[in-house]
């Protein structure tokens, strides 16, 4: 900030102080703030995720607590996942019917369908439905734990919190998140499946043959497991939110909002980036 | 407020040498956002000694405290425990000096989602896995006991009041057994008759365990009762440290005004 400028009032009042109203100043302060906190926020995190890493590969592992989020993230997450990859599968179902009857393609509508789930659709949406759900809970419940002490207390009781708070969640939405992908898009593609047979009957058997006709492991496997980076940026994002929260419960109502908003847009980053990386490596 | 986790990964160790007594504190200072919360701080406690640290609310007596287990560090100053400088120790071997410390927490800081059993278990549940399950419960209804929260064990933290969730952070600080105790307003929000039993309960630890212990209380007479000596802070310095009677008959003004209104 600029040094105030005096302005002396004509010899009879006080000095009066005046704010330097430069607009190029203030424009290049308030550019020079954001930048600061830009890195600050990156420094940080990586910061904390060397401490994750470190914590993570050295012993006592916290096997009972990694179950324990397994279930927290895989099995609570599944009926929404399974709901919303049906939902998809449906509405992907009725569009695609739509526009390949329109270019007499209606053959090609099972393929359509199951590369759209599978490649598209169901990984990024699992990936956002599961930053939602979990990086919100993950988020809120470690900033909830910060300002009231118990991580300090965690950490007074000699106990790594590094260890058993974040890389349990983190290892837990790593590898649910897989898993989870896999189950939407099994709802999508078999919801998909009911939505086109109830205009024009189609067996299962018929559809699974003729929509991944072709195709091979390569088409299909890389577009799952890309969601275990998905999980790792839900899990480290939530985690670093919650666990650097200050200011009561404005802040975690902040770091639960920000674990998603950032969470998502990361995930959304790292899917752009992922499928060139899977176009190139496996074409 | 900083924390460890603010700290960067490789803190220059102070090298300093340490000698007996069980928690030595020597020129500590302390600042927030340029203010000195703690500025030249010298304290020491033996073995089976109970201080009591006084002062004004803001004056950094939980500070101290919370530097003293490493959750926050310091800008200059030696702390030793048991002979060893923490100054800078890394986070794993601090772990091993933390496991002979207890520390009560100025609002329990209980884990809201474990009931009082599993949240005195704890820590025996991380460092004592050679314990049977039967051991562990009969340790936990044992300390349950001595705080007078036998009848409560199932119940969650949010269904406990202010006080009794005290009783319980302080029978977590006792699960693993410590060498050293250190309570931040060990007697806050308790009625009486409670307050006497906790002190009850600090003064036998201190004969049977010779626990050394550190109390910040604003509860003169509970400073009294447990205390060998007192150390009142002001404006980040101690101002006094001795017996209750040297603080009666000291002619520093803000003592004799700091013991007439408590």
């Amino acid at each position: 900030m600029s040094e105030p400028r005096h302005k002396v009032d004509a010899g009879t009042g006080p000095v009066i102080p005046v704010r330097n109203s430069d607009p190029a100043s203030l424009i290049l302060g308030s550019v020079g703030r954001v930048a600061n906190e830009f890195f600050e926020w990156f420094g940080s995190l990586g910061v904390f995720s060397w401490r994750v890493f470190r914590a993570a590969v050295t012993p006592p592992y916290e096997g009972r607590e990694l179950i324990r989020q397994l279930d927290e993230v895989g099995s609570k997450s599944f009926p929404l996942v399974a709901l919303a990859g049906a939902a998809i599968g449906v509405v992907i179902s009725m569009e695609a019917r739509y526009s390949l009857t329109r270019f007499g393609a209606k053959s090609m509508f099972p393929s359509t369908l199951v590369y759209s789930v599978i490649q598209v659709m169901g990984p990024i949406m699992t990936g956002l439905i599961v930053c939602g759900r979990v990086g919100a809970g993950i988020g809120a419940e470690l900033a909830s734990m910060k300002v009231t002490e118990q991580i300090d207390a965690i950490e007074a009781s000699a106990i790594n919190p590094y260890r058993l708070l974040a890389a349990t969640r983190i290892l837990a939405c790593i590898l649910m998140l897989p898993l989870l992908t896999l189950a939407g898009d099994a709802c999508g593609l078999l919801a998909g499946w009911f939505a086109q047979t109830l205009v024009e009957p189609l067996s299962f058997h018929q559809f699974i043959e003729s929509g991944f006709k072709g195709g091979t492991f390569n088409a299909f496997l890389p577009p799952t497991f890309k969601t275990a980076v998905y999980g790792l940026i839900i899990g480290l994002i939530a985690c670093f939110q919650g666990m650097r929260t200050q200011g009561g419960a404005e802040g975690v109502g902040r770091a639960a909002t920000n674990s998603v908003v950032l969470g998502s847009l990361f995930v959304i980053l790292a899917d752009v980036v992922l499928v060139k990386f899977i176009l190139v490596a496996f074409p | 407020m900083a924390s460890v986790y603010d700290i960067p990964l490789k803190q220059k160790q102070n090298d300093e040498t340490c000698s007996v007594p069980v928690v030595a504190v020597e020129d500590l200072c302390k600042s927030f956002g340029g203010r000195a919360v703690l500025d030249g701080i010298n304290l020491s406690v033996s073995r089976g000694e109970t201080l009591a640290v006084l002062g004004r609310s803001g004056t950094g007596k939980s500070v101290l405290l919370r530097i003293l287990i490493g959750l926050v560090t310091l800008d200059s100053g030696t702390v030793c425990i048991q002979g060893e400088n923490i100054v800078g120790m890394a986070l794993d071997k601090l772990g091993s000096i933390r496991k002979k410390m207890g520390f009560l927490f100025q609002h329990a800081a209980l884990y809201d989602s474990l009931t009082v059993a599993e949240n005195i278990a704890f820590p025996l549940d991380h460092h004592r896995p050679e314990m049977s399950k039967l051991e562990r419960s009969e340790r936990v209804h044992r300390l349950l006991a001595e705080v007078g929260m036998k009848k409560d064990s199932e119940k969650m933290p949010s269904d406990i009041s202010g006080g009794m969730q005290k009783r319980v952070g302080l029978a977590r600080a006792l699960a693993l057994e410590p060498e050293i105790l250190l309570l931040d307003e060990p007697t806050a929000g308790l009625d009486p008759i409670s307050s006497g039993e906790i002190d009850e309960l600090i003064l036998k630890l201190q004969r049977e365990r010779q626990m050394a212990s550190i109390v910040v209380t604003h509860d003169m007479h509970s400073a009294r009762t447990i205390a060998n000596n007192l150390a009142l802070l002001d404006r980040g310095k101690v101002l006094i440290e001795g017996k209750f009677e040297d603080l009666q008959h000291s002619d520093i003004e803000f003592v004799q005004q700091f013991l007439k209104q408590s």
